[in-house]
């Protein structure tokens, strides 16, 4: 099971060239090879969520997906969430909301949330619950994740035309 | 201005926020991986372990001198058993690990345990208390014949003539599902060994760093200053990560046997296996009513299923000795007769677990209260006044002092909040309509922030409850607290630098709390069972006073005023009568570089604290509204009341995310999760797609109301808060089902209370009824 191969990862804009296992998961090319170790792993199994990551900004458990399966993609990850030290609007909306605790599961959320968001600027609450039932939070309950999650939503729809232009 | 009670924003997220935090998994660049290999069966002889040619492949027969875990309770009726850190020559759950093996990666240290083969004669597995306590039951140790290794027993003298002078007795039989904390990080060390010094650098995702290090230095026979533990960020723990486990102990060992950096994380599916369960009990209860309602007296009978060993240091005691002292609950009755036993059997080990026996115990005494006041004909709420405590100190029957709280005040806000008559119309029209709707409610103690004392009374050999810190303003202005305490997530480091700041009169963000660091912190014991914000906050509150004398001393002689006249805040040292200020950083410059000025008060701004209180009980009552698909068995939460009276609120955001948090593991216990073992003993429920906890789909809002009572009981009049979220929950929530099911007559007794178990109850109810 030695046999590497090498990968590009384009990962928040960045070129990794890394040789990794076919087997090696997108998640452990990522903490291991690349030293991004903002996404978590949870279970392994594809239900906890924590180590979701945008692949072509669509939200994605990188558990289960292979690192050699990403070459081309360009992948994002909790790192590139803020631009230097201004938090992205989710980010700053957990934490005004308190939608984190231990911390854990945050960047699996926060990146769910982005990819979801971006997709749907206009999601209904409704909808956003559904989605936002994909990950699983140990600590809060979920009560503040869903506060701060609107709360960005709202933001991210005011900043929309500009970015749209 | 005060910056207690107030929702500042977490000190600890900016780095959580940005992927930055640094949890065990991230520390482990470059260290050789680990994996256990685990038993795949419950009971059996070892007969041997065939081990690949090549490869670093450890076994029990190499830990030389190593010593079992074996943590004591001196209590006459309790059985000490060891648990060696790799089986030797049996195993006793399916899980256990037999060995440890050492590789350059991950993959390959999978590869090389799959290529270990331990070869296992079986043995008939003792799984559940059937098996256990029955007649001619296999022993799980041979130190313990009849499976029990603790047993509590009490009978207040007025018992009899009390039990005999009832009106109604109600004699109820519930039942816990085996539950798991599941934090989302599993557990998992990287240990680091410094080949100049021999010294090892333990990195674990613990809630209990000195605790580990004592532990780990006892079994492996070596002064405890060549360990060095640090708990990093920890992804949650809820009570599984206050145990030493075998594998830390293992990766130490290797660490200084290979003389390099070893890692270990875990996975999912160990962690569900091998870390600790919790709940897996039965308790059987009589409780002696007058024709008015009033309890007179309660006979129980508690069984803990414990799983395979005692975990250290609190021992299998924890849970049935908290059933027998607890159970009483906020509850007046003065009589009171119980035994509570722990049983052993071929499972995993229990730890403590949010609440710890509490859950059960709440949905045991109020599910009684709901069932007497249905036979009485008394109104639920009405029958809960009748009994619920109201002078303070309040003495149970066994003994334990309660402070001052607001039991009947709380239940009286919840009811409030539902509009109780208001649902009752909803719920008369719903039902005409052919939907099941209901109410229930659970009013509960919360004993929080004890100290040495309530853990003496244990027996325990090792006695946790104090906690020490080492506070110092540096000449700069700025605050470092080194705590004992060991916070997960519970955002402690804010909430103890807005009591700090209050103390010292410097913002909080100038107050740097340390913790979870055996060469930066005092001896200390972490951080679980509600505790740290009365006692870390109590010793942080002390010795913050002190240092604030010291700087008042010396502002005063800089002012040529009395010490008393100096008020500390807004980074200002205040004299009020002659309008005079001085900058607390100018203070703190000359308490270290003018000491000489300032003889009576003597050089620098350090000082160490100690608290150690006898505990303080928070109360609550939890009201909710579910409604019952009869089709289904599935159960939907319409509303979640919480009325929480946990003193004085250091900061309100974070003890509401306390609450929904546990409210969250409460309903997960009522409804959703369940460890299953077959009769072999194998887990059935060994990843999350069989092991179900709530996702937000499943969880209700939550509504939270505050009372305030001061208690003497606590310094900081702030009392804990962590566990009453799921101590409550789950008696509320079955309470709802049972009213929503009143039509059919059915009562419930056993949780989760999962759609199947649901739809049997009503299939049986429509078979009695209808047939």
């Amino acid at each position: 099971m030695s046999d590497k191969h090498a990968v590009t990862l384009n990962v928040n804009g960045k070129d990794y060239r890394i040789q990794v296992e076919p087997r090696r998961t997108l998640a452990d090319a990522l903490r291991d090879d690349c030293g991004l170790t903002g996404t978590h792993i949870g279970c392994e199994h594809g239900v906890c969520g924590a180590c979701t990551v945008l692949v072509d900004d669509r939200p994605v458990r990188s558990c289960l997906m292979f690192a050699v399966q990403v070459e081309g993609a360009r992948v994002r990850t909790v790192e590139g969430l803020a631009k230097g030290e201004e938090l992205h609007p989710l980010q700053k909306a957990f934490w005004e909301k308190h939608g984190l605790q231990c911390g854990f599961c945050t960047p699996g959320f926060l990146m769910l949330a982005t990819g979801i968001l971006e997709a749907e600027p206009d999601i209904s609450d409704e909808d956003l619950r559904d989605v936002l039932s994909s990950n699983l939070c140990r600590c809060t309950g979920y009560q503040n994740i869903i506060k701060a999650v609107c709360a960005a939503a709202s933001e991210m729809r005011a900043c929309q035309p500009s970015a749209s232009l | 201005m005060s910056w207690i009670g107030r929702s500042l924003p977490r000190l600890e997220d900016p780095s959580l926020l940005k992927g930055q935090g640094r949890f065990v998994a991230d520390l482990a660049q470059g260290a050789a991986a680990v994996k256990f290999v685990r038993s795949p069966l419950a009971a059996g002889a070892i007969l041997g372990i065939e081990k690949p040619d090549d490869g670093l492949v450890f076994t029990a027969d190499d830990l030389v001198g190593v010593k079992g875990i074996r943590p004591l309770l001196h209590r006459p009726d309790y059985v000490p058993v060891s648990q060696p850190v790799l089986a030797k020559d049996r195993v006793v759950f399916c899980g256990q690990a037999v060995a440890a093996v050492v590789a350059e990666d991950q993959g390959l240290a999978e590869d090389l345990a799959e290529q270990v083969f331990v070869d296992i004669e079986p043995e008939d597995a003792v799984v559940d208390f059937a098996q256990a306590l029955g007649e001619g039951a296999r022993p799980v140790h041979p130190e313990a014949p009849g499976n029990v290794l603790v047993e509590g027993n009490i009978r207040t003298p007025g018992f009899d003539a009390a039990f005999a002078s009832a009106a109604e007795v109600v004699a109820l039989e519930l039942r816990s599902g085996r539950q798991t904390a599941m934090p989302l990080e599993a557990r998992g060390g990287v240990a680091r060994f410094d080949p100049l010094t021999g010294r090892v650098t333990l990195y674990a995702s613990v809630q209990m760093p000195h605790m580990l290090r004592t532990g780990i230095a006892d079994v492996l026979g070596f002064p405890e200053s060549d360990l060095r533990v640090v708990a990093p960020d920890v992804g949650g723990g809820f009570g599984q990560k206050m145990a030493l486990f075998p594998e830390y102990v293992v990766l130490v060992w290797l660490a200084r046997h290979l003389r390099r950096d070893v890692a270990w994380l875990e996975d999912r599916r160990e962690n569900f296996l091998a870390a600790a369960h919790s709940r897996d009990q039965v308790f059987q209860v009589r409780g002696a009513f007058a024709a008015d309602g009033t309890l007179l007296a309660l006979e129980a009978d508690l069984k803990s299923n414990v799983g395979a060993f005692s975990c250290y240091p609190v021992t299998c005691g924890v849970e049935p000795l908290m059933g027998l002292a607890e159970l009483p609950g906020p509850y007046r009755f003065s009589e009171y007769a119980a035994r509570s036993r722990g049983v052993t059997t071929n499972t995993c080990m229990m730890a403590p677990y949010r609440g710890v026996a509490r859950p059960m115990l709440t949905l045991t005494m109020e599910r009684m209260m709901d069932v007497a006041a249905r036979r009485l004909g008394i109104d639920p709420v009405e029958i809960r006044r009748r009994n619920l405590i109201e002078t303070f100190p309040h003495r149970s029957p066994t003994g334990l002092v309660y402070d001052e709280g607001s039991y009947g005040e709380t239940m009286e806000l919840a009811v409030k909040a539902l509009d109780l008559p208001a649902f009752r119309r909803q719920q008369a029209e719903a039902r005409s309509a052919g939907r099941y709707l209901g109410a229930g409610f659970s009013v509960f103690s919360e004993r929080t922030g004890y100290g040495t004392p309530a853990y003496a009374a244990r027996g325990m050999d090792i006695v946790p409850g104090y906690e020490l810190v080492n506070l110092a303003m540096d000449p700069s202005g700025f605050v470092e607290a080194r705590i004992g305490a060991s916070p997960h997530g519970q955002g402690l480091k804010t909430s103890l630098a807005q009591l700090i700041s209050d103390e010292l009169g410097v913002l909080p963000s100038k107050v740097r709390v340390i913790a979870g660091d055996t060469d930066a912190t005092p001896y200390g014991w972490g951080t679980f069972a509600s505790r740290s914000m009365v006692i870390s906050g109590g010793a942080c509150k002390i010795a913050a006073g002190k240092v604030a004398e010291r700087l008042k001393s010396i502002a005063a002689a800089m002012m040529h005023v009395e010490p008393e006249a100096i008020r500390l805040a807004d980074d200002l040292a205040y004299a009020e009568a002659t309008n005079q200020t001085v900058p607390i950083g100018e203070v703190a410059r000359a308490a270290y570089h003018q000491s000489h000025r300032y003889p009576q008060v003597g050089p620098g701004l350090q000082e160490q604290a100690l608290y150690d209180p006898a505990g303080t009980f928070s109360n609550a009552c939890h009201a909710c509204i579910v409604e019952v698909d009869v089709e289904t068995g599935g159960v939907k939460i319409r509303r979640f009341v919480v009325a929480e009276d946990a003193g004085v609120l250091i900061n309100p955001m974070i003890v509401d995310g306390q609450i929904h948090g546990g409210v969250a593991q409460g309903i997960a216990n009522a409804l959703f999760e369940e460890l299953v073992y077959d009769e072999a003993g194998n887990l059935l429920t060994a990843s999350l797609a069989d092991y179900l906890p709530p996702t937000i789909a499943e969880m209700p809002s939550i509504e939270i109301e505050h009372l305030v009572t001061y208690s003497e009981a606590t310094i900081t009049r702030a009392k804990g808060v962590g566990e009453g979220g799921t101590i409550g929950a789950p008696a509320a929530v079955i309470n709802a089902i049972v009213d929503a099911l009143s039509p059919f007559g059915i009562d419930l007794f056993e949780i989760p209370a999962t759609p199947q178990r649901i739809r049997d109850l009503i299939r049986n109810a429509e078979r009695t009824h209808h047939v």
